[in-house]
């Protein structure tokens, strides 16, 4: 028997019964784009998240000032006050391979230019700040060395800082007064949106380390060192050495415990991306299940439906079909069910998935072709296991059963 | 001439639980081509399990069945299905066309499982053929639900023509007919039988039994009479005179 001939035999009995085809396909249409519309919203996240990352500057390597136990009481995190100025200079001499170094301390605070003000963050760094996070300027430059080495009364400030205090006017050349210290504005960042955490990364006010420290804080230890590394292979060769010289500046014997804690940026990307990746596995299994539920619809349909043709079995075998001619006929209409099912589904969820980031919530999403075909194969394979058995019980009728059935 | 059915001590004995059921008994009997044969007997004679014999349906517990000169009796199940195939034309009570498919895709659904390579033409072309034999030729896109009952029995025997079959099988043709229908299809069965066809018929209607050559009678699983039919009743003769009753009818009132 031509296999071209039993696809048109398949696709005529499937159209006949067309609410019932549709519905048996449901389960697996429902399934198929649940699968692909949450593999393209757990990537789209993924990359969202990688970009973000990598928009933090590439081939970072950052210290933090560690917790340090005095006397059996723990500090928090950043607030053992063990890291220090000196630190970041000697990493900067020290280790060809850094090159980019920014001590950083961060305060926040009223702020006031004219009659405008607003309450925001203060972030002190080293002018190799900017090319650390990759941050382009708007308009002006960066504060200078010099001004670090003078503790000069300049800041750079963020897209959104110009938005609240100068709507309408030039804020280059202005002043504003940051607890009633005043600092010139020398430059305007390019805006760069909102972070993972989803705070306003431009909401920010940039001065020089030691202004900050000296004018607004009046502290002497710095929270973070940010580092960046030569080249991407140089990262952990920079996070060895810059461990090995804290220590022995520190004094830390070799059973001591780190007052300090260095990271980097794959491990962020990698933490990161590791949380959206698990979710992304976990509703891709739930969407499994409907997939294969969708194939139990197909199995019972089959059934039914074998039931139901017992008498044209019957004359189809009377008149010279073989068991197997019987076998292909159903395989076949419950894998053109399913690959049909598949196929809309895929579609289906390609359509979704650009919905949410046409309409809100707006989520980025990005359809993998691997998931696409997966699900497609995935999908006749279900129709080839679950139409198996029905068309097995049709092919192994007794004919004159079958004939005599009504 | 080799004889299209020759069955020597067929047996078919069916056995469920601890009861055992001789359907059919040590039945030798001979059919030569171009014969038209009636097997006739009660419900429960045998009849029904000698004629699944005779079609390849199934097989003999005991005996041998020769048809067409190949021993049957030993086939497995696909070779049995291809014997049917090429040497059976089947035709059944209850028409057993497929529904909502249209006459010519009835007819040539048995070409559809044949060993030959037909084009989609060539098989269009046979099924109108087998079709304008029975005299249906313009209905082919009909389905079964838009035909007379005696019009559906016509696409059954078609399709039992269409791969030219040495045998054709009828299993209670006029059961469902009424009875100028009935002699209608007779009509057909003569008409084929005088191009040479050998036809076997199972009915338990005499008046039937006597369009055709060759009277059998079975009764218990056994074979009790075997006579040539005297007085054959010819079906246009029958038809004519039905017309001329009524005719007489419409006459008088």
């Amino acid at each position: 028997m031509k296999i071209r001939a039993t696809f048109v035999m398949a696709l005529r009995a499937l159209r006949r019964n067309k609410m019932r085809t549709v519905l048996t396909m449901l389960g697996i249409i429902i399934g198929v784009a649940a699968v692909i519309a949450m593999v393209a919203i757990g990537n789209g996240a993924t990359r969202q998240v990688e970009d973000q990352i990598a928009s933090l500057g590439q081939n970072v390597v950052m210290v933090f000032a560690g917790s340090v136990n005095q006397a059996g009481v723990r500090a928090g995190s950043g607030n053992a006050g063990t890291l220090r100025i000196a630190d970041a200079e000697a990493i900067a001499r020290e280790i060809p391979d850094a090159v980019a170094v920014s001590p950083e301390v961060r305060t926040s605070a009223q702020i006031a230019a004219g009659n405008q003000n607003w309450f925001t963050g203060i972030q002190g760094e080293s002018p190799d700040y900017f090319a650390i996070r990759n941050w382009p300027f708007e308009e002006g430059t960066s504060f200078t060395d010099q001004d670090v080495r003078s503790s000069n009364k300049v800041a750079v400030i963020g897209a959104t800082i110009v938005r609240q205090l100068f709507e309408n006017e030039e804020p280059l050349g202005k002043v504003i007064r940051v607890k009633g210290v005043p600092f010139t504005i020398v430059g305007v960042l390019h805006s760069k949106g909102f972070s993972i955490m989803g705070s306003d990364q431009d909401d920010v006010v940039i001065m020089p380390y030691t202004s900050c420290m000296k004018r607004l804080m009046g502290v002497t230890n710095i929270r973070t060192i940010s580092i960046e590394a030569a080249s991407p292979d140089k990262i952990d060769l920079v996070q060895d050495m810059v461990g090995d010289l804290l220590r022995q500046k520190h004094k830390i014997t070799e059973d001591g415990d780190d007052d300090f804690m260095i990271h980097n940026q794959a491990e962020f990307t990698e933490k990161a991306t590791a949380a959206s990746r698990i979710m992304t596995i976990l509703v891709v299994c739930i969407a499994s299940v409907s997939l294969v539920v969708g194939g139990i619809g197909i199995m019972n349909i089959m059934l039914v439906s074998v039931t139901e043709r017992t008498r044209e079995i019957g004359i189809r075998m009377a008149v010279g079909a073989h068991g197997r001619d019987i076998l292909l006929q159903f395989l076949i209409e419950a894998v053109s069910l399913s690959s049909m099912g598949g196929v809309i589904g895929i579609v289906l969820g390609i359509g979704a998935s650009k919905l949410l980031t046409i309409f809100p919530p707006y989520w980025p999403t990005l359809v993998s072709p691997l998931s696409v075909a997966l699900s497609f194969m995935f999908s006749a394979c279900v129709g080839i296991f679950f139409g198996f058995y029905p068309a097995k019980k049709a092919a192994a009728l007794d004919p004159i059963e079958a004939l005599r059935y009504e | 001439m080799i004889p299209v059915i020759e069955l020597r001590g067929i047996e078919r004995t069916y056995s469920s639980g601890e009861v055992e059921v001789r359907a059919v008994r040590g039945v030798s009997l001979s059919i030569e081509p171009g014969e038209f044969v009636a097997i006739m007997g009660a419900s429960g004679s045998g009849k029904s399990t000698m004629m699944n014999t005779l079609g390849c349906l199934d097989r003999p517990t005991g005996g041998t069945y020769l048809l067409d000169g190949i021993d049957v009796s030993k086939l497995n199940r696909d070779e049995l299905a291809d014997i049917r195939n090429r040497k059976i034309g089947f035709i059944f009570q209850g028409f057993n066309l497929l529904s909502r498919t249209s006459a010519i895709e009835n007819v040539e659904l048995p070409m559809l499982y044949s060993h030959k390579r037909l084009s989609a033409r060539q098989l269009r072309a046979k099924g109108l053929a087998a079709l304008g034999i029975v005299g249906l030729a313009e209905r082919a896109g009909h389905h079964p639900n838009q035909l007379s009952g005696g019009q559906q029995q016509r696409v059954a025997i078609a399709r039992a023509l269409c791969n030219e079959p040495s045998l054709l099988l009828a299993d209670e043709p006029t059961g469902n007919l009424d009875s100028q229908t009935s002699i209608e299809i007779m009509g057909v069965f003569q008409k084929l039988n005088e191009q040479g066809i050998t036809i076997v018929m199972v009915t338990h209607e005499l008046d039937i039994a006597r369009y055709t050559k060759r009277n059998i009678i079975m009764r218990d699983g056994a074979v009790v009479s075997d006579v040539a039919v005297r007085e054959r009743l010819t079906a246009t003769e029958e038809l004519r005179r039905l017309e001329e009753a009524r005719h007489a009818v419409h006459l008088t009132t």
